[in-house]
């Protein structure tokens, strides 16, 4: 359609000014974040000793670094608290709302869904402090309801933990739901019509009517959701900043500290880059799994 | 009479069973609403409380409300200010990745060339990362060049995930638009910078304001970034209802007015795109 003069001049004037703008503030950071990992560089004493290089030595202190591994450690078993939950209420959710009848409800409750999904991270912290405080939390009021005597989430590392992970499964059961949903919706009426005359069990025609539709749907969450747990941030800073101890100080949390609060930043580094090198095999993990079809 | 009563009563049954289903149904669906909407009610009706109201226990839900905390969060407390540097902030890296990022759609959804599979890698991975991992970097390269505490470093950093969104949503709206379009432009003599802006762009504009809605409520909502490298002057709202945080007794009105004030308009944005919103936070994994 195009020369190739034509092309090649056209390719430039597109893409030119994102890649260049996307080589400036996202490669070079990147670069300059790997030469820093491969230096002393401690913020306050920066004056005085300057940077100098010590090779891979932070490396070896993150990897050898027990406090990282059990932030690490932290994070996954952070991972599997709350993405089986999060992934059984969402199929629940989704098969509400796939169920035919009660219309007008089921679109207020595909709304709602949209509610926890958009509250701005750091604010589900703050909300998170407020329902779960010790002294007049909404929580240990309800949880009085049942004769529970409340605790003090927020002082205790196992409890707190709990809270931040239930905070979390009501910000994301939604989007697992939401997932769950648009596969039921791709099952072919047809099929689960006749799935219905054969069987009344509901168990039954979703493993074997439904399942297969559910399984792209379930990957893109198993790694979106390994994903961002490993950057989750804002929320657990503002509702716990990492304490009591470390008890929910999850990795992104972690390395924030060191960095900024520690002022270690060759430190920091290396465990950022240990991290981004998590997230490429991610990345690369979910382009092959999801994008397989499309791409080719 | 047995023949006739026998089926009659296992219709009856049945009806009872479809009837009592039906009630399981709305109730579940009805929870389902609750567990979704409570936190967010608790904000804002604790926004709408005075302190010793808000710190009664057990919890007061009939209470006369006042608008007291919010004047006092946007008047004192400055939250008026860091409202506004979160629009500012939130409205120049969206056009800002507007301006680089449909040019760059366009190519990838018209164009073959080489290194387009490492632009798509780029992009995910952009999706994924943790700010941590830039924030270091970023920190001091601000420092060195004088700009922390400024719009512009927040601007400059929002590009990194926002470049990818804007690109990823608009290069599929892009492609959803028939190439013949294209192919009768061209046999006028369109150039391909006409085709873009004179026939492509409109149509796709439905999926540009999308990704404009993503661009802003990703800005409007971060927090790491701004928390490093701002200080007062371009302080952004989040950072500022984080800055509540600290003290023996917490100003819990002002806090949730503040939330209240950040939520709000994310979520009529969020709504207003919720039919795209798994397929853009899924980077189109799910249709």
């Amino acid at each position: 359609m195009y020369s190739r003069r034509e092309k090649r001049l056209a390719l430039l004037g597109f893409l030119g000014p994102a890649v260049l703008t996307l080589l400036a503030i996202g490669i070079y950071p990147l670069l300059f974040a790997f030469w820093n990992s491969l230096h002393r560089f401690i913020l306050p004493r920066v004056p005085r000793e300057g940077t100098p290089w010590v090779g891979i030595d932070n490396y070896v202190a993150v990897l050898t670094d027990p406090s990282f591994q059990q932030s690490l450690g932290r994070t996954f078993s952070f991972l599997l608290t709350v993405l089986p939950i999060q992934i059984v209420l969402g199929l629940g959710i989704a098969l509400l709302l796939h169920q035919p009848g009660a219309s007008l409800l089921r679109v207020l409750t595909r709304l709602s869904l949209v509610v926890p999904m958009a509250t701005t991270y750091a604010v589900v912290g703050l909300i998170g402090r407020l329902l779960f405080n010790g002294d007049f939390g909404v929580v240990n009021w309800f949880l009085g309801l049942f004769g529970i005597a409340g605790v003090n989430w927020l002082a205790h590392p196992t409890f707190a933990f709990a809270a931040v992970a239930a905070m979390d499964v009501w910000q994301w059961s939604p989007f697992c739901a939401l997932v769950f949903l648009a596969g039921l919706t791709m099952v072919p009426v047809e099929v689960e019509e006749a799935a219905q005359l054969e069987t009344t069990r509901w168990t039954a025609i979703l493993r074997h009517v439904q399942l297969p539709f559910l399984i792209p749907g379930l990957t893109a969450i198993l790694i979106l959701r390994t994903a961002d747990i490993l950057k989750m941030f804002d929320s657990v800073f503002t509702m716990t900043r990492g304490g009591p101890g470390a008890a929910t100080e999850l990795i992104s949390v972690y390395i924030q500290r060191i960095g900024f609060r520690v002022f270690d930043q060759g430190m920091a580094s290396a465990q950022a880059v240990i991290i981004l090198v998590l997230t490429i095999i991610l990345s690369r993990l979910y382009i092959r799994v999801i994008y397989r079809e499309i791409e080719q | 009479m047995r023949d006739t009563t026998a089926p009659a009563a296992a219709v009856a049954a049945d009806r009872r069973r479809q009837g009592s289903l039906r009630a399981v149904h709305v109730i579940a669906l009805l929870v389902v609403i609750a567990f979704c909407i409570f936190p967010f009610y608790w904000m804002v009706a604790t926004s709408l409380k005075e302190q010793a109201v808000a710190l009664a226990s057990p919890p007061v839900w009939l209470f006369e409300p006042t608008l007291e905390n919010y004047t006092t969060a946007l008047g004192k407390s400055g939250v008026a200010r860091s409202l506004l540097n979160s629009l500012v902030i939130a409205v120049s890296t969206t056009v800002l990745a507007l301006v680089l990022g449909t040019p760059a759609a366009f190519a990838i959804a018209r164009f073959e060339f080489p290194g387009k599979k490492e632009l798509w890698f780029w992009f995910i991975t952009n999706r994924m990362v943790s700010p941590i991992v830039l924030a270091l970097p970023f920190f001091l390269l601000a420092r060195t060049l004088g700009i922390l505490d400024t719009h512009l470093a927040l601007v400059l950093t929002y590009i990194t995930f926002n470049l990818p969104i804007v690109v990823w949503i608009c290069s599929d709206h892009f492609r959803s638009l028939p190439k013949d379009l294209d192919e009768a432009a061209r046999l006028e003599g369109a150039s391909a910078w006409r085709i873009f802006f004179s026939i492509c762009l409109p149509l796709a504009a439905p999926g540009i304001a999308v990704s404009a809605i993503f661009s802003f409520i990703f800005s409007w909502n971060e927090l790491l970034y701004a928390l490093v490298l701002t200080r007062n002057e371009a302080k952004t709202a989040p950072v500022a209802a984080t800055g509540f945080m600290s003290g023996y007794e917490l100003p819990w009105g002002q806090i949730m007015a503040t939330g209240t004030l950040i939520v709000l308009p994310v979520i009529i944005f969020a709504l207003i795109a919720s039919r795209q919103l798994v397929r853009g936070l899924t980077m189109g994994a799910v249709k």
